[in-house]
């Protein structure tokens, strides 16, 4: 899983060891600043103070401090810029992933978790890249550092440490052990608390509807306690880290400070001078909290682990479509054969999606697809420009499989405007070349006035060049439907796929935008998914779908007479409208 | 310090520097934490403050140890040095044992302390949301409420269990350390000073960039994220178009964006911490150099106590310049910290003081029973008959059935004001009629449901219901009265059972599963692997938009009110499914007053009245025939030659 990750430091490669190089400096340097300060204080003899040396041992000191500071601040810098910069590879490596991936794939992940995937998440690791690399080295080199200058200044004074350490670092581990787990409980019900508030912000008008405040105050007022309880639990444990150190710093205190007087007054300052004493306080604290550091790096590499966890799985998905090695890269028509397939949308899946469809349509015809929800109407058609794969038997698009093609050029033939139709925030213009980069205003228009919107958008004052906010919000849906159309012909396919494009076109329009098909664009294949018997009943073939299988083909006039289900959606849409006419 | 705290997004954290601390907020912030624990509270500031003079009053004891030693060196006297010396760390011991003690205290406290703030707070905050007006919702988005949930509560933890305490003991420290230090040296203290004023500067400098480069990388950050939001919402139409390489391209300008100022931010706060630690390190040459010089010069010693300057003075002073730099930075760390929290708690303070909805109605709903002359008495058990109990200021109280009777006249309306939307509506709708709504998106159908259960109330104008004027009755027995099935179906995590009881909690599993079957959802439901017991969570994610949609209508069923609006209730049912509904909506409707808004003509053609809509004015009404024989706006619907949004 690191490895994945440490794929993407890439070009921040340089900034990244320049970090630990100055990390590393800056950590030496700080390690000697006490041993000079204590050098400096044994300057203060008993007879005053030896000026010359007590200057000299200053000035250097000063010039340490300096040096500390361009490392650390050097460090500092390339540290934000190597962690930055990790942080923006990872994006993009997960934004190119996710570009890779399949419709299968795609149904895998919510479109809201892969967002989270590539903010939040990138920047829990963004942080504990940045944690590694400048604590992580340095706390323990610091911790190494300072034990061994506190045994070579102090002597048995530094027994302490023996003491100390091991209870600090047991004590600290068993706090993280215990309360991490917990706190990992506790986070996982303080977001579905969360959920659960927003839930109750979203339907705000269902609970004032059914007068169920005081109800819903009651529930939340449950959980609330619920966590509260929790979360003090997890948080008393980690609250005894407190004592412990304060424990661990205080007896050092105590044990230096007494010792030491005990053998400064034996050996008569001799072997220990009063400086000595002070940088082994010195020293002690520093040691202290490098190991406070260190758990505390313990604790967030294991917090972000899951974020870690949640950015691999996006990483590590293999993306289930590929164009083959030597691809097919033209499609001579629009014919669509369907051979004996069966489709189930997982492997896991008990039931096929669509079963034994077997159907041939030839180029040019228009299709019209009629059955209700999760009949297969979708399924069906996103076989053809190769959004799923089949699980047996074949489809062929002008007569070759089209696993056999380069999948950018089966779907630069085979046009499908989606059930759920989305515009981009921009202009129109820059929606619509989606189809076609390269087209040029006429054609733009041209496909507008087919796809009847020519006349809208002239409407708006800004015509084309009217930008669309994101998600589409400022067109009408019917508007949205007639631009997603002009968008798909733009293409110029050889098929065209409308699922359920039109439903908020009212009627006339959408006749138009048919009778224009028929018209402009005979050679192309049209199939049309509707929900209203009119927008297909003049199709050369009709399809009724049932239950992932074909109920029914033919025309309008022959399934008035075959098919049941037919007859019964048609009467229950035109009844009341017969009785006037 | 190794708390592990809830990782936060980008959009929770800020640069240092740059910010005032709104001393208005913090005080009803600590006002309120006083109100909730009135004695835990000052217990708890009591450890900290003792705890934090214990921590400074080493430095005293340390110099007064190094003196007795160095007394000793120069008079050799062994046993008395000893004594001393012991005596001296006696003290200590018992001074580090309270302490400790107290800390631990402290941390326990402060734990619950927090914890139980934070949820008194949520629990205050979601009380109070409840009875907002309907407005504030539309209002606001969702994402903002939220936060205040999130972010903000995150931010007022963080205040409460640490920037508040930690300042607290920080200031103590820092105060009693000057304090010890002009006690020994006047001079010296001032050498100090003048370093931390030093320090002071170069974090204000630095820590304005750097608060510069947060701003601008939490508006990078909020630019990805509303791309990458509407990419992978969009994924699909990017794969059929074969978009891929040019959404690759956009996302790495904004991308590289967001690295140039995350690097920005980065450095500039990175830098700080050697900055201001070395700066302690100066220091701590300078006033060994200053020491030195003063004992050598022997310059006359200015200080509290009065003693002159020695070596045992000078030492000690060195550990305190360490201590007293190194709090003072604390203190400098914390103000943002704080200045960051208190933003928070004036977002959630104003959500608190958000003005709740407000009813002075006082006619209320009560079980009635109807004796043989046709009389109505209240009634203290469940008859099926519901009354109006009215109080008049006479002392009399009156009953009237409840029976769905609602009446509109000349109603005018606006959600802003000077903006109307509504202009002179007048209907009425008998009980057991259905009253359909037909018109544009914007025409005002949904605005007239809006005002019949009081979410919005009317400008001008009077709306009766059962002859009552609806603000006199009490808005919850209003809306008792009445059930609604929106477009935009919401359900609750649980199970399919609990959704469907929340419209009458106290129904049966009989009578919800009856009210089901009414509303053709036990089908689907019974084939469901757990049937009724089926859990749902993120509103229903895995129930097709139908689906919900007849769970909703079931739940509005089992409250068996009089009248029901349903707002496009059936929208996103196939034709085919909605001709099964549709038999479960006649039964279900039968009997009620009911208003409906529909696209689909189909649904609403045989309602008794239809009113066709625009721009916020009744432009005809009739029933089908007589409205397509008029061959007006509702003919052309009708035929097909307009469009409906």
């Amino acid at each position: 899983m690191l490895k994945r990750l440490l794929q993407c430091v890439r070009e921040y490669k340089t900034p990244t060891i320049l970090t630990l190089i100055f990390i590393v400096l800056e950590a030496i340097i700080e390690c000697l600043i006490p041993f000079l300060t204590s050098d400096l204080i044994n300057r203060f003899g008993e007879d005053g103070v030896e000026m010359n040396s007590l200057l000299k041992i200053g000035l250097l000191l000063v010039l340490l401090a300096i040096l500390s500071l361009g490392c650390g601040g050097i460090a500092g810098f390339t540290c934000a810029k190597a962690s930055a910069g990790f942080a923006k590879n990872l994006r993009r490596d997960l934004f190119y992933k996710v570009q890779d991936y399949s419709f299968e794939n795609i149904d895998k992940f919510s479109s809201s978790s892969l967002v989270t995937r590539m903010t939040t998440d990138v920047t829990n690791v963004q942080h504990a890249f940045m944690m590694i690399i400048r604590i992580a080295v340095r706390a323990p080199l610091m911790l190494i550092f300072s034990v061994i200058m506190a045994f070579y200044m102090g002597g048995f004074l530094a027994m302490a440490f023996v003491v100390v350490i091991p209870v600090l670092v047991f004590g600290l581990l068993l706090v993280a052990r215990k309360a991490m787990p917990a706190f990992r409980r506790v986070f996982k019900k303080y977001d579905r608390l969360n959920e659960s508030i927003e839930e109750n912000v979203r339907a705000m008008r269902v609970v004032k509807g059914f007068s169920r405040e005081e109800y819903e105050k009651e529930k939340f007022g449950i959980a609330a306690e619920d966590i509260r309880k929790d979360f003090t639990r997890a948080e008393r444990l980690v609250a005894l880290n407190s004592p412990l150190m304060q424990f661990c710093v205080y007896f050092n205190m105590i044990f230096v400070l007494s010792v030491g007087a005990y053998l400064i007054v034996r050996d008569g300052g001799s072997v220990l001078g009063v400086g000595d004493i002070s940088a082994m306080l010195t020293y002690g604290m520093q040691i202290l909290m490098q190991l406070m550091m260190i758990s505390m790096i313990y604790v967030m590499l294991t917090m972000s682990g899951e974020s870690m966890k949640r950015i691999v799985e996006v990483l590590e998905e293999v993306p289930t479509l590929k164009s083959p090695a030597d691809p097919v890269t033209e499609v001579c028509d629009g014919s669509v054969d369907f051979n004996n397939v069966n489709f189930k949308y997982s492997a896991r899946a008990k039931r096929n999606s669509l079963s034994d469809i077997d159907l041939h349509i030839k180029s040019g015809m228009t299709v019209g697809i009629i059955g209700g929800t999760g009949s297969g109407k979708t399924s069906f058609v996103q076989l053809i420009p190769r959004l799923y794969d089949v699980t047996e038997g074949s489809v062929c698009v002008g007569g070759v499989d089209v696993r056999k093609y380069d999948v950018e050029v089966l779907r630069g033939s085979v046009a499908m405007v989606l059930q759920k139709n989305l515009l981009f925030s921009g202009t129109i213009k820059e929606n619509l070349r989606w189809g076609n980069e390269n087209a040029t205003d006429e054609e733009i228009e041209e496909a507008c006035r087919l796809a009847q919107a020519h006349d809208f958008v002239q409407s708006f004052p800004e015509g084309y060049d009217t930008y669309i906010e994101q998600g589409g919000t400022n067109v009408s849906g019917g508007q949205k439907q007639r631009l997603c159309i002009a968008r798909a012909l733009l293409k110029k396919p050889k098929i065209l796929i409308l699922d359920d494009s039109t439903s908020a076109v009212d009627t006339k329009t959408d006749a138009m935008i048919r009778a224009g098909f028929k018209k402009f664009i005979p050679e192309t294949t049209k199939i049309i998914i509707a929900q209203r018997i009119a927008s297909v009943q003049d199709a050369d073939m009709i399809i009724v779908m049932d239950n992932g299988a074909i109920s029914a083909v033919g025309t309008h006039e022959e399934l008035l007479s075959t098919s049941e289900i037919y007859r019964e959606v048609y009467e229950q849409q035109t009844n009341g409208g017969d009785d006037d006419e | 310090m190794s708390k592990p705290m809830p990782m936060k997004g980008p959009g929770g954290r800020s640069g240092p520097g740059g910010r005032k601390i709104n001393f208005k907020v913090l005080g009803r912030a600590v006002k309120l934490l006083f109100s909730f624990y009135p004695v835990l509270v000052p217990i708890a500031i009591f450890c900290i403050l003792f705890a934090a003079g214990v921590a400074s009053v080493p430095a005293i004891f340390q110099q007064k140890v190094l003196a007795v030693i160095e007394a000793y060196v120069k008079t050799q006297d062994v046993t008395g040095a000893m004594g001393e010396v012991f005596s001296l760390i006696l003290i200590l011991v018992s001074l580090y044992l309270v302490s400790i003690t107290l800390i631990t205290i402290q941390g326990q406290l402060m734990a619950y302390i927090t914890q139980g703030f934070l949820c008194k707070l949520r629990r205050k905050m979601f009380d109070g949301m409840q009875n907002l007006p309907i407005k504030y919702f539309d209002t606001n988005k969702h994402g903002d409420i939220m936060s205040h949930y999130t972010n903000d509560i995150d931010t007022l933890r963080q205040l409460v269990s640490q920037s508040l305490p930690s300042l607290l003991q920080a200031v103590i420290v820092v105060f009693s350390v000057m304090f010890i230090m002009l006690w020994y040296s006047v001079w010296m203290t001032l050498v100090v000073l003048v370093g931390v004023i030093a320090m002071f500067f170069v974090a204000k400098v630095i820590g304005g960039g750097s608060a510069k480069y947060f701003i601008r990388q939490q508006r990078s950050v909020g630019k990805t994220e509303g791309f990458v939001q509407e990419m992978m919402n969009g994924q699909k139409v990017i794969k059929v178009f074969c978009h891929e390489e040019e959404a690759k391209e956009d996302f790495d300008k904004i991308n590289e964006e967001l690295y140039h100022d995350g690097f920005r931010a980065h450095a500039y706060a990175n830098m700080m911490g050697p900055i201001n630690g070395n700066i302690g390190n100066i220091l701590y040459a300078l006033i060994a150099t200053v020491g030195g010089i003063l004992l050598i010069l022997d310059v006359p010693n200015l200080s509290v106590s009065g003693g002159a300057l020695a070596v045992s003075v000078v030492v000690p002073f060195l550990n305190m310049t360490k201590q007293f730099t190194g709090n003072v930075n604390q203190v400098s760390q914390q103000f943002n910290q704080i200045a960051m929290a208190l933003a928070g708690a004036e977002r959630v303070f104003a959500l608190m003081d958000q003005k709740p909805e407000t009813d002075d109605g006082y006619v209320t709903l009560v079980n009635a029973s109807v004796s043989e002359d046709g009389s109505v008495s209240e009634s203290e058990i469940k008859t099926g008959h519901w009354a109006w109990k009215h109080p008049h200021s006479d002392g009399t109280v009156t009953y009237t059935l409840l029976q769905g009777d609602v009446r509109m006249s000349e109603v005018d309306f606006g959600y802003e004001e000077g903006k109307t939307v509504l202009h002179d509506v007048s209907l009425y709708a008998e009980p057991g009629q259905k009253v359909a709504f037909v018109g544009a998106t914007g025409a005002g159908k949904s605005t007239i449901t809006n005002l019949i259960n009081r979410f919005y109330d009317i400008a001008d104008g009077k709306i009766r219901y059962d002859g009552i004027n609806i603000n006199k009755i009490k808005k919850s027995d209003l809306r008792k009265s009445l059930g609604i099935v929106l477009q935009e179906t919401n359900l609750f995590t649980g199970t399919v059972m609990d959704n469907i009881r929340y419209g009458n909690l106290d129904a049966t599993d009989e009578e919800c599963i009856a009210a089901a079957k009414l509303a053709g959802a036990d089908d689907f439901i019974t084939r469901m692997p757990d049937g009724y017991d089926t859990m749902l969570t993120g509103n229903g994610a895995n129930l097709s938009q139908g689906q919900r949609q007849l769970i909703a209508i079931a739940r509005a069923a089992v409250a068996d009110p009089p009248v029901m609006i349903l707002d496009e209730a059936t929208s996103s049912i196939d034709t085919r499914t909605e001709a099964i509904v549709q038999r479960g909506m006649d039964k279900l409707m039968e009997g009620r007053t009911v208003f409906v808004i529909a696209h689909r003509l189909s649904t609403i053609m045989n309602s008794d009245v239809i009113m066709v809509l625009d721009h916020g004015r009744i432009i005809e009404r009739g029933n089908h025939e007589t409205l397509l024989a008029q061959k007006g706006t509702y003919y052309q619907l009708y035929t097909g030659a307009f469009e409906l949004e």
